[in-house]
């Protein structure tokens, strides 16, 4: 038995659920540490980052599983919907201390939305992925029809890069592990792309 | 001739730690309750309450150290500040290498409480100590002619390991107009906390501008350039439209990319109101006149 077959195997012994109450745990437990003073002088930048950061990582891996099943033909599909809806909830999170715990001022909210361009690029985000989390169930996959349901859902490549142009654009300085960020979103979108296969004339 | 500047508070306010935490809490405690503004200001000075040790060592912005906030107090240990020395050229009467003996020769460490406001709209109170920049100065003779002190961080990239990727243009540098440079307010700081300057907060001699945005306070200073051009600042290279030259504290120009009308009080925890920033970060009254007739929306 290959590599593949034990985790293929492992993974439809598995059940999905578990993903999520892991998935909260880092949620909950960056917050106590920011109530406790685990996260230094300053916790609420540190919750805002980390959860925005940890909502990208779980973006980047739900787009990893169905290269990972065209290239090496492991699947892992089953556990898809749960990364996704579990970087919804971190997005959502990272959203909720930025408007309660560090901006705190309505209207200064506001202005920063439609003022600061990585801002409304981040809600931009934010606002591309509500539907998705929204029909993120067998009953609106039933109800669109599954075509349907495919093309709604290429909207998370329209996310990933959103936030990770988002991450890139709110650091200061010419800084390293943004840009990684971004190439990565940048990479997994274009193994989509259906390149045109005609052959290139070459020049000479 | 130390002294020029008052400070509100006295070292009394500063020790021991166990009397912030409380007075901490109590302030904290009677703004939850909504009993009173912890909003500081010249005329509330006994409000202005120092950040503990702990806080103004672990919160840092050294780039040279990393670009996180945790990394200057993680790596800094390997910056070696014995020996030291200072070249202070240019337009001087005395130039030469300064040993870290000899910048100190002849001048008055003095403990001063300011205000700290960072450019990312978080802020701090921290106690000083150190020696006024005009004092430096007058000690070399600055050279008629000289309108602008520039400054530059120690490079060395076998103990600073975030100067591997170019975030900046190394070695940091930083710059102030003459009569900046002589203010009164503006120090030389070789400690805090009564302690010699730990390496995360720029040891062993850094710069203290208190009205400016943080960056322009240059940490681990090797060299000191009396000049006749307006020195190369090093934010304000890397983009001139979010840090200007004079990157005086402004709660009514805004960075582009977020308000600086607030600001994050650092320790206060997840729930800590922000408070507003003040004009010049509450030095108004000393500093304003050096700037008259210039529309500091256009000199930022």
């Amino acid at each position: 038995m290959t590599l593949t077959d034990t985790i293929n195997g492992a993974a439809r012994r598995l059940p999905a659920w578990p993903i999520y109450i892991v998935g909260l745990i880092p949620a909950g437990g960056l917050f106590y540490l920011g109530l406790t003073g685990g996260l230094g002088p300053e916790p609420v930048k540190v919750l805002e980052h980390e959860y925005g950061l940890i909502a990208l990582q779980l973006l980047l891996a739900g787009l990893v599983i169905s290269p990972l099943r065209k290239y090496s033909k492991v699947n892992l599909l089953k556990f898809r919907r749960a990364i996704g809806v579990l970087s919804f909830i971190y997005v959502t999170l990272h959203l909720l201390v930025w408007l309660v715990l560090d901006v705190q001022i309505v209207s200064e909210i506001i202005k920063d939305i439609y003022k600061r361009p990585y801002i409304t690029i981040g809600m931009v985000g934010f606002l591309v992925m509500l539907p998705l989390a929204l029909t993120s169930n067998n009953w609106s996959v039933r109800k669109l029809g599954a075509a349907t349901w495919r093309r709604l859902h290429q909207l998370t490549y329209v996310a990933v890069i959103l936030g990770a142009a988002h991450f890139v654009m709110l650091s200061k300085g010419f800084q390293l592990e943004p840009l990684l960020y971004l190439a990565a979103a940048l990479g997994l979108v274009a193994l989509r792309v259906k390149w045109n296969r005609r052959p290139v004339p070459q020049n000479g | 001739m130390a002294g020029r500047w008052k400070n509100d508070l006295t070292y009394n306010d500063v020790t021991p730690e166990a009397v912030f935490l409380n007075r901490r809490q109590l302030i904290a405690g009677a703004a939850a309750a909504g009993v009173a503004g912890t909003i500081a200001s010249p005329a509330m000075a006994e409000e202005l309450v120092p950040n503990s040790f702990e806080d103004i060592t672990n919160y840092c912005n050294f780039y040279e150290f990393g670009t996180g906030k945790d990394d200057p107090a993680r790596y800094a240990s390997a910056l070696t500040t014995q020996p030291w020395s200072i070249e202070i050229d240019g337009m001087v009467d005395n130039p030469g290498t300064y040993s870290f003996e000899q910048v100190m020769d002849g001048m008055t460490v003095e403990e001063r409480i300011y205000r700290f406001r960072c450019v990312e709209a978080w802020s701090m109170v921290v106690p000083w100590n150190g020696f006024e920049l005009a004092d430096l100065l007058e000690k070399v003779g600055v050279q008629s002619g000289a309108k602008y002190v520039a400054f530059e961080t120690a490079y060395r990239p076998d103990e600073m390991r975030g100067v591997a990727f170019p975030v900046l243009d190394w070695p940091y540098r930083e710059g102030l107009r003459l009569d900046e440079a002589m203010h009164p307010l503006t120090m030389v700081a070789t400690g805090l906390y009564g302690k010699p300057m730990p390496n995360q907060n720029g040891a062993p001699i850094r710069l203290v501008v208190p009205w400016k945005y943080g960056f322009k306070s240059i940490k681990s200073i090797v060299r000191i350039t009396l000049t006749d051009e307006e020195p190369f600042a090093s934010w304000n290279q890397a983009n001139p439209r979010e840090y200007g030259f004079y990157s005086n504290v402004n709660p009514n120009v805004d960075h582009p990319r977020w308000s600086q009308a607030t600001e994050r009080v650092i320790g206060g925890g997840l729930f800590a109101k922000r408070q507003p920033t003040l004009m010049f970060n509450g030095y108004e009254d000393e500093v304003a006149s050096l700037y008259e007739g210039m529309d500091l929306t256009t000199f930022i």
